[in-house]
């Protein structure tokens, strides 16, 4: 049997869905650790982001923290956070990922509102608005296309990074290809091939939902236009 | 002498230690030498295959949107998945994680060199032609010239990234540094063994990056002491 015929025949045997530690529990795991690391993300970036943007400084700040993310391997921190006080087990493994979710959510919301039409800005002071109030009624509003697009990323990046939580024993379906990796390939092929499906499935799936989001919260006028703004966003946090 | 004796009577979990690099200098060396040549002959492949990819999508239009939205889907599957993709088929060894990390490091340098080959100006293009260079002769002595800089920032980026994936070779065993990361978290969470390796890794890429921006000033001599 080739490896693709092992995987189906793994994929369509219930118990391996249903078994303690099987698909399903591993899914949760899966989900509810990203979803914590991507919350935990979004409340420590966006009011940061968000500030600097309107305060309109901090630009060398987002690149700092984006590049030097890039350079941490991942392994490395999911290996070093349980040494220290958050202790071994889930809160580190949520924490070393809300780090990797940090760097989209916070470029995305500087340049959300950095985008901002100066003349907007303007007028909005000249109706006598306080800064508070510019931030809050006007160029967050504008940046919310920004954030969804950033959100998006972030979310993607950590779904696809909380497979490697299997290496600290932190669940999730990455358990599922460690763990068919430990039978060797002769027998465990299949079911490797199979969590590569369903991780690789996970991270498409979440990519298509949140892009789906990001089409609905971006108003119509904006939609087209829009489009090149996010990416060219979503590029700076690459560099490109 | 002082030294040693306070490290004798408090051996404890130090964040770092110079005897536990001394005492293991074999092991760290082979992993580092691994992971740097894993790394170069990732990066090496990943242009000699990007770069005629990204001059493809540049010379047939209609090819850009089918190549980049390829190269973006081998991004967003995640790096583990791929290792389990590839695995199966390539064994367990070096040519399955130089496969995962070439993979990944294309997207990067496509999408920068299309970028560099699409800033050229359109009365550069226009010249060389009017001066009889044809296709080839415009891609090698101009295009790709002025193009070096966008080359440059997707090779840095893809030197960079690769250097940190690679650690996720520990999966089959090749992880390069990776292995010493690995081996020191169940080695009861030996710190200084991990931090040993960690930071490694981050000097290792920025060894490499400062490399590549000498290596891109030598090449662009007409940017120098130009800002920016």
């Amino acid at each position: 049997m080739n490896p693709v015929q092992q995987a189906v025949v793994w994929l369509n045997d219930p118990l391996n869905w249903t078994n303690p530690g099987g698909i399903l529990d591993r899914l949760g795991e899966h989900v509810s650790i990203s979803a914590t690391a991507v919350l935990l993300g979004c409340l420590v970036a966006w009011p940061l982001g968000l500030w600097l943007g309107h305060a309109g400084r901090g630009g060398g700040l987002v690149v700092l923290v984006s590049n030097l993310t890039l350079a941490v391997p991942t392994l490395a921190l999911l290996t070093i956070l349980p040494l220290t006080f958050l202790g071994f087990g889930r809160p580190a493994v949520v924490v070393a990922l809300a780090v990797f979710a940090v760097p989209p959510l916070l470029a995305n919301a500087y340049t959300g509102v950095r985008q901002v039409d100066p003349q907007t800005r303007e007028a909005a002071r000249g109706m006598g608005m306080t800064g508070t109030q510019v931030l809050g009624r006007v160029e967050l509003p504008l940046a919310v296309p920004y954030l969804a697009a950033g959100f998006r990323t972030a979310a993607v990046q950590v779904v696809a990074t909380a497979a490697l939580a299997t290496f600290v024993n932190g669940g999730g379906l990455g358990e599922i290809i460690r763990l068919g990796f430990g039978l060797s390939i002769a027998v465990g092929g299949g079911q490797i091939l199979a969590g590569g499906l369903l991780v690789a499935g996970l991270a498409v799936g979440v990519e298509l939902l949140f892009g789906l989001v990001e089409r609905l919260v971006t108003p119509r006028p904006l939609r087209r236009a829009h489009r090149g703004a996010a990416r060219r966003a979503a590029d700076a946090v690459t560099g490109t | 002498m002082s030294f040693r004796l306070s490290y004798r009577a408090d051996p404890g979990n130090p964040w770092f230690s110079w005897q536990y690099v001394r005492d293991n200098s074999d092991t760290v060396l082979t992993a580092l030498r691994d992971h740097t040549t894993l790394t170069l002959r990732a990066v090496l492949l990943a242009t000699l295959i990007a770069v005629p990819l990204a001059v493809l999508a540049y010379w047939f239009r209609p090819l850009t949107g089918p190549i980049l939205a390829l190269t973006g889907v081998l991004y967003t599957v995640p790096s583990l998945a791929l290792f389990a993709f590839i695995a199966p088929y390539l064994g367990i060894g070096v040519a399955t994680v130089l496969s995962v990390v070439v993979l990944y490091a294309l997207l990067v340098i496509v999408r920068n060199t299309v970028a560099g080959l699409d800033q050229v100006p359109a009365e550069v293009r226009e010249a060389a032609e009017g001066m009889g260079y044809g296709r080839w002769g415009r891609l090698l002595r101009v295009e790709l010239p002025l193009a070096l800089p966008g080359i440059l920032t997707g090779l840095r980026l893809a030197t960079v990234s690769t250097v940190a994936l690679i650690t996720v070779g520990v999966v089959i065993g090749r992880g390069g540094l990776g292995q010493i990361i690995f081996a020191g978290f169940n080695n009861n969470l030996y710190k200084a063994q991990i931090m040993t390796g960690t930071l490694l890794c981050v000097l290792l890429a920025l060894v490499l990056d400062l490399v590549l921006v000498g290596v891109g000033r030598l090449l662009t001599p007409w940017l120098r002491g130009r800002v920016g």
